[in-house]
């Protein structure tokens, strides 16, 4: 009988975690993780970018659905958006997707959502005075939003912007119920073969998703040291 | 080159402009004063349309500012404006806040925009702030820098909304140079200001506005030895001598 806490089975399943059946089959684990994340991450800052701007606009035809839109995804949980975009993503481009996009898609449109709404606020957050400026040199709204109010508004973001992503990068997590192999399904899998250590698999992935967290949450309070306004003598 | 016939502006219920009616000819530097509230700093900002008139009819360098047709973009290029919180971009150094306008609106390199600005630092005094941030800079710096920002453009008129107003006492001195300097280049310039002694030196006219009516419209010299409306007279009392 087992005593205790043994957490040879970690070491032993090592490169499992980190990047799944790699390189005799795709990739997975933690790598396919970060993976997932990161291309959510890019593809998300430009829809929430695009949304927030659209939510900003000063033409309601365009502002209020917008933000009809945006309500309605914050308004049901992830996991729903994962289920439609299993079953609506093929039906919509009429062929099977790879798992791996539609959980992309899924993190995309979700977190796109939340984005918007710190763009919009960010944007928002600058006085009134520097549009009049902008626009009283002559530039037009679009480049005063991107030369004057954009530059500043997204300094402010910063914070935000990291905070969305750690959340994005724990709800990869979510991507295990449509079978894709990152660090949860991963360890499910572990799990399932070893029977008998859920405890150090589960603390195991506890501490990972912890630590890549907690890695990038101190990187952006490094990096809004180091954007600081040039404050007033 | 600015003509206001029957303007009228409503914030809401609040009637800021009643009927303007008023016209600055090319050249002429106007001073516009009158008591907080009176309607004086919208009128200014309607000129590059910050403030949308609501009926009336607005030129502004021959251009009808209520018609669709008018690119405003283009025709606020032509006009210089001076916020009373200057309003520099503080993401950007001194320089980058002169050339942007110039480089994304006349087609220049930024090259010869550069070489202007550093014209324009060395007439308001700040050429060694040319790579200086906003921050840096004491307000009435930070004040010619944005008029400097202004004259980058090459307008052909200038407006002022209480330039100095925003400013510690031992600062206005050098704002009110610079715009001095300006008038005598024959600009055009309306300037929105309770420094009455820029308007005795420097105005050709002086505008009394309250209640958003123009009530009285004079030389300098005439306005201030013999103000004809009974407001005008109160309102001079309290500005020249505050104590009494």
């Amino acid at each position: 009988m087992q005593t205790g806490l043994d957490f040879s089975v970690i070491w032993n399943n090592m490169a499992h975690f980190m990047i799944g059946r790699y390189p005799s089959g795709p990739i997975g684990g933690l790598m396919l993780t970060l993976y997932l994340a990161l291309i959510g991450l890019v593809l998300s800052f430009v829809g929430g970018l695009v949304l927030g701007l659209l939510c900003v606009s000063h033409n309601r035809f365009i502002r209020y659905p917008t933000l009809a839109v945006v309500n309605v995804i914050r308004g049901i949980p992830l996991l729903m958006v994962i289920f439609w975009m299993y079953f609506l993503l093929p039906a919509l481009i009429g062929r099977p997707t790879p798992e791996n996009w539609t959980i992309i898609m899924a993190l995309t449109v979700f977190t796109s959502a939340y984005m918007s709404q710190i763009v919009q606020a960010g944007i928002e957050g600058i006085p009134r005075g520097q549009t009049e400026a902008a626009l009283s040199t002559g530039l037009r709204p679009f480049q005063a939003m991107v030369h004057v109010i954009l530059p500043q508004a997204l300094r402010n973001m910063i914070p935000s912007f990291v905070n969305q992503f750690v959340s994005m990068i724990k709800d990869t997590s979510l991507a295990f119920i449509v079978g894709v192999s990152e660090l949860t399904h991963v360890a499910t899998q572990v799990n399932n073969r070893t029977m008998v250590y859920p405890t150090e698999i589960f603390i195991f992935i506890a501490a990972v998703y912890f630590i890549i967290c907690f890695a990038f949450t101190t990187l952006s309070r490094w990096l809004e040291q180091r954007l600081a306004w040039r404050r007033a003598i | 080159m600015i003509r206001f016939e029957g303007v009228h502006k409503w914030f809401k219920k609040l009637h800021v402009l009643n009927d303007v009616n008023l016209h600055v000819k090319q050249g002429e530097v106007v001073v516009l004063c009158g008591p907080s509230g009176s309607g004086k700093s919208t009128l200014i900002r309607t000129v590059n349309r910050l403030e949308p008139i609501d009926r009336g009819k607005l030129i502004v360098d021959g251009q009808n500012l209520s018609d669709p047709k008018t690119d405003i973009n283009k025709l606020r290029a032509e006009i210089g404006f001076v916020f009373q919180q200057f309003n520099l971009y503080p993401h950007l150094s001194v320089l980058k806040n002169i050339t942007l306008a110039p480089i994304k609106i006349r087609n220049i390199t930024r090259g010869e925009a550069e070489e202007q600005a550093t014209v324009l630092l060395e007439r308001v005094g700040l050429a060694e702030k040319r790579d200086a941030y906003p921050a840096q800079l004491s307000g009435g710096q930070q004040q010619r820098v944005a008029i400097a920002r202004a004259l980058a453009m090459k307008p052909k008129i200038m407006l002022f909304d209480e330039p100095t107003s925003a400013l510690d006492p031992e600062m206005i001195g050098e704002v009110l140079q610079v715009m001095q300097g300006l008038a005598h280049t024959g600009m055009t310039l309306i300037v929105v200001t309770h420094e009455m002694g820029f308007a005795r030196e420097v105005a050709d006219r002086v505008v009394f506005i309250d209640f958003g009516v123009i009530l009285e419209e004079a030389t300098p010299e005439e306005f201030f030895k013999n103000p004809k409306h009974e407001r005008a007279r109160l309102f001079l009392k309290e500005i020249l001598s505050p104590m009494h």
